[in-house]
């Protein structure tokens, strides 16, 4: 069986899931029954200072038949008194001795900062998470994303902590900014041990057509919210690489966060360099249980790899992650249709005809409606393969022997850019454009 | 043995019909709806005889447009609520959904278009207002799918439109000639309701057209007329000791059930004759009332029935027992039938012959016979110039549906010999348009 034990900067947990600061690491209740299911690790619903919250805090993104494919909070830091969480936190920690219990905190000066650090090293906590990233309603009182975007005061705070802290820190990062490596930099010269991101995306993720108000609507106002979910994943992982792969950030571990719900997000955020992955939403929707499928395929994934442990595969995609100025400019893929397995729904075609590159038709006179692919227009897009509903039957096969290799970059160096469009590939250079008639044909 | 109570009220009555295609709720609209994949040309669209733009509608569903939805179905077809629950959607719209093809289920395209079409009418939304008068009036002959759509098609164009009904209630077969488990008596005058406030649609029931002199009245009336009359009544057969009291045609049969529900007497021992959909609705229907034994006898062998594969399994898992090779050749009986005679038949070089000596009989305390409708001969007769073809159905033009004797359009069974409502609901628009264009080219 796979070890998935992880030691994450000094953190020891039996796997890597964690629960992410949220609504459902808000008592020790909770944390509890997570750890019962399976959980590894959980980080505290951020602890600071005073707050109240409004009723009416959640929306989603529904696509199709399915419910919260992305997610949007409004809610604030906790709202339950400090001893209380403090209490809890001991409490879990005396049943819960090989978990990993994560303080995360929210304050504003460098006294508070010293205080609620001594007070959650006291109550037994594993390591703190600075949140320097939720993008409402604190930022307006200058914490959370207002420092996660100001690098020199994130700097600033993180040094503060690492003066007082005796157990880990991890500096967890807003993704509201133009450039990650910026606070990312800003965390690792503060000295921080870890780092976890991303946080929430600022956003309205719907306005009721009724009352004309985004959601989630507080007596006819709303506000923008911190979006999450399967939605945001795309951008969870290419920020963890940016820090993942940079040169004086990748030796800090980092706490991928951002839309996991399967094993295999959270395969992907190791292999872009992750260490622990980080959950709520998917909890939020499916409850702690939702952490079998997710250990269970991990588990898997690690067997049928050969893996003995978590870091025998962190990181291992980051050399395929490369600029587009150094992707082979000679590979060549075409698409394939398996026309026993194709229920001719035609999307591919109408999907590369009028979104892409007229190079599918329908031929007439076959009697089913199975397409085509026209070799010489295809320029390997996959876009009829992504469309597709039915499983492995449109590929894209490989069709340059793999000899040749030429980049932009290389061109480059070889003083060999192009000053004229003579791209092989492209319309009316590689392959036919089609006619105005053929445009106008249906037109009535 | 029959797998049904005798229904004793109308609670039984609805337990033993219960609906084929239930109206959806809006969580089963919702999740149904998600799963279209929106095909390009879609071949359900080629599929349907009314051509509705079914991705879209779906689309609407799930998007929350349920009006639009409910208006892009009637554009094309104005028994869409109709048309929903009772047509043979497995061999149309759903049997062409490209899913089929990977053993997956069809969308349920049916019961998604009843459920958009029952909110809009449930809601009494206005989808169409008639058109600004154009002066011209058009009387309508028989108020079933075909007459129907006509008259609404003909509205939105700003015609006058008078429909003449002989029965007391409008809808034609629709509402009289359905099978009961298939489409309630409510939903289907809802639908008329709810077309005829907002077309403005004029019925004027309790009034058979049946004379020569009442034709020439309307040919001065009216600038055209359509005739949407179907095919009357169920035919005599030629069968010694069919005029007994207890031998009844089955669209007699099933409409006295559509009316009188569990007040219909059924006997314990049932016969039917005949080999279509209408045969197997009225076999299905004799079990669900109660019947002890009912048997479906064909003359011809069970592939060459004309009902659809569905129909049949449906008649046989409500316990109908079946007999094919099997011509009946005398009802027997006493004044009364008691039973029906039939002879073995056998098929020799693709001629059906009676194999001599096999005769028996098969005890019945009622035979409904389900052999086909008499056709309008007589009075389409009285039309001048009105051809008919061989099996007296109407000649028309199969864009315009204009009769021979040009004043004259028609459609649904009068012109198809009995089809779906959907066909009929096809055939009158497209008679509609083709009264316009005819009276616009003769200004």
């Amino acid at each position: 069986m796979p070890n998935l034990n992880i030691d994450f900067a000094g953190i020891k947990s039996p796997n890597p899931f964690w629960l992410a600061s949220a609504p459902p690491t808000n008592s020790g209740y909770q944390i509890m029954k997570a750890f019962d299911a399976g959980w590894g690790g959980a980080v505290w619903k951020t602890l600071g200072v005073p707050v109240i919250n409004v009723s009416s805090r959640y929306g989603s993104v529904n696509y199709g038949g399915a419910r919260m494919a992305g997610f949007s909070n409004i809610e604030l830091i906790t709202d339950r008194p400090l001893a209380d969480n403090l209490r809890e936190m001991e409490e879990v920690k005396k049943y819960f001795p090989d978990h990993a219990v994560i303080a995360s905190l929210m304050v504003e000066t460098k006294e508070e900062w010293i205080q609620i650090i001594k007070d959650v090293e006291n109550a037994g906590a594993d390591g703190i998470e600075l949140n320097f990233g939720c993008p409402h309603g604190m930022c307006e009182r200058g914490m959370g994303s207002a420092v996660g975007q100001e690098p020199a005061v994130l700097q600033t705070i993180v040094e503060w902590v690492m003066e007082v802290a005796n157990i880990p820190v991890i500096t967890k990062l807003t993704p509201n900014i133009s450039h990650i490596v910026d606070p990312g930099l800003a965390a690792a010269r503060g000295g921080t041990n870890a780092i976890s991101l991303i946080n929430t995306i600022k956003s309205i993720v719907g306005i009721d057509l009724d009352t004309y108000a985004p959601y989630p609507v507080v007596d006819g106002k709303g506000t923008n919210g911190g979006y999450c979910g399967p939605a945001v994943k795309p951008i969870a992982l290419e920020m963890v690489k940016e820090l993942t792969q940079h040169p004086e950030i990748k030796n800090i571990p980092v706490s991928g966060i951002g839309g996991i719900e399967t094993w295999r997000d959270a395969v992907e955020f190791i292999l872009l360099g992750a260490e622990s992955v980080q959950v709520c939403t998917a909890v939020m929707h499916y409850g702690f249980g939702i952490v079998r499928e997710m250990k269970a395929g991990l588990e898997q994934f690690m067997i049928d790899k050969g893996y003995e442990t978590i870091y025998d595969f962190k990181g291992k995609a980051l050399p395929n992650v490369t600029d587009w100025k150094h992707l082979n400019l000679k590979h060549k893929v075409v698409a394939s249709i398996d026309n026993d397995k194709c229920i001719g729904c035609d999307l591919c075609y109408i999907a590369c005809d009028d979104g892409a590159h007229q190079a599918i038709r329908i031929p007439e006179g076959n009697g089913n409606r199975i397409p085509e692919i026209i070799d010489e227009n295809c320029v390997g897009c996959n876009l009829c393969s992504l469309v597709c509903p039915v499983e492995e039957c449109i590929t894209m096969e490989q069709r340059d022997d793999g000899t040749q290799h030429v980049s932009w970059d290389e061109k480059t160096k070889a003083n060999a850019i192009p000053t004229t469009f003579d791209d092989d590939r492209a319309g009316g250079k590689g392959h036919f454009v089609p006619t105005v008639e053929d445009a106008l044909k249906h037109r009535k | 043995m029959s797998e049904y109570k005798r229904p004793t009220s109308e609670i039984e009555f609805e337990q033993n019909f219960t609906q084929k295609k239930p109206l959806m709720n809006a969580t089963e609209a919702h999740f149904e709806s998600s799963k279209c994949l929106f095909c390009y040309d879609a071949p359900c669209i080629t599929a349907c005889p009314t051509g509705i733009d079914i991705p879209l509608f779906i689309k609407q569903i799930n998007s929350g447009n349920m009006t639009g939805s409910a208006k892009t179905i009637y554009e094309s077809n104005w028994l869409g609520n109709a048309c929903g629950t009772i047509c043979p959607t497995g061999e149309l719209c759903e049997g062409a959904c490209v899913f089929n093809h990977q053993d997956l289920p069809p969308i349920q395209i049916g019961r998604l278009q009843n459920f958009a079409t029952s909110d809009a009418i449930k809601k009494d939304k206005i989808l169409f207002t008639p058109g600004s008068s154009n002066g011209r009036k058009v009387a309508v002959i028989g108020s079933g799918g075909a007459g129907i759509a006509c008259a609404c098609e003909l509205r939105t164009m700003g015609y006058e439109v008078d429909i003449y009904e002989a029965k007391s209630k409008p809808s034609g077969l629709t509402l009289h000639g359905i099978a009961a488990y298939k489409i309630t008596n409510q939903e289907v005058e809802e639908e008329i309701n709810f077309l005829e406030k907002q077309m403005g649609l004029n019925f004027i029931c309790n009034h058979p057209i049946e004379r020569k002199t009442q034709l020439e009245q309307l040919e001065t009336e009216y600038d055209a007329i359509f005739l949407g009359v179907g095919i009357g009544a169920t035919a005599q057969i030629g069968l010694p000791g069919e005029d007994k009291i207890n031998v009844v045609g089955a669209v007699e049969f099933i409409e006295e059930l559509r009316m009188k529900h569990h007040q219909l007497a059924v006997p314990n021992r049932v016969v039917v004759i005949g080999g279509g959909n209408t045969a197997m609705d009225a076999a299905s229907q004799s079990a669900r009332m109660g019947a002890e034994s009912v048997v479906l006898a064909y003359r011809r062998s069970k592939e060459d029935m004309g009902a659809y594969g569905f129909e049949y399994k449906l008649a046989i898992s409500a316990g109908v027992e079946s007999v094919f090779n099997a011509q009946p050749i005398e009802i027997v009986g006493n004044g009364k039938a008691t039973g029906v005679q039939f002879i073995r038949t056998q098929e020799v070089n693709g001629r059906l012959e009676n194999i001599q000596g096999s005769e028996f009989i098969v005890d019945a305390e009622m035979v409904i016979k389900a052999t086909g409708q008499a056709k309008q001969k007589h009075f389409l007769e009285l039309i001048d110039g009105l051809e008919l073809d061989k099996r007296k159905k109407i000649v028309v033009n199969d864009q315009s549906f204009q009769c021979t004797n040009p004043k004259y359009f028609a459609g649904g069974d009068a012109v198809n010999g009995g089809a779906e409502v959907v066909n009929a609901a096809y055939e009158g628009k497209m008679a509609a348009q083709g009264i316009e264009k005819w009276l616009n080219e003769n200004e």
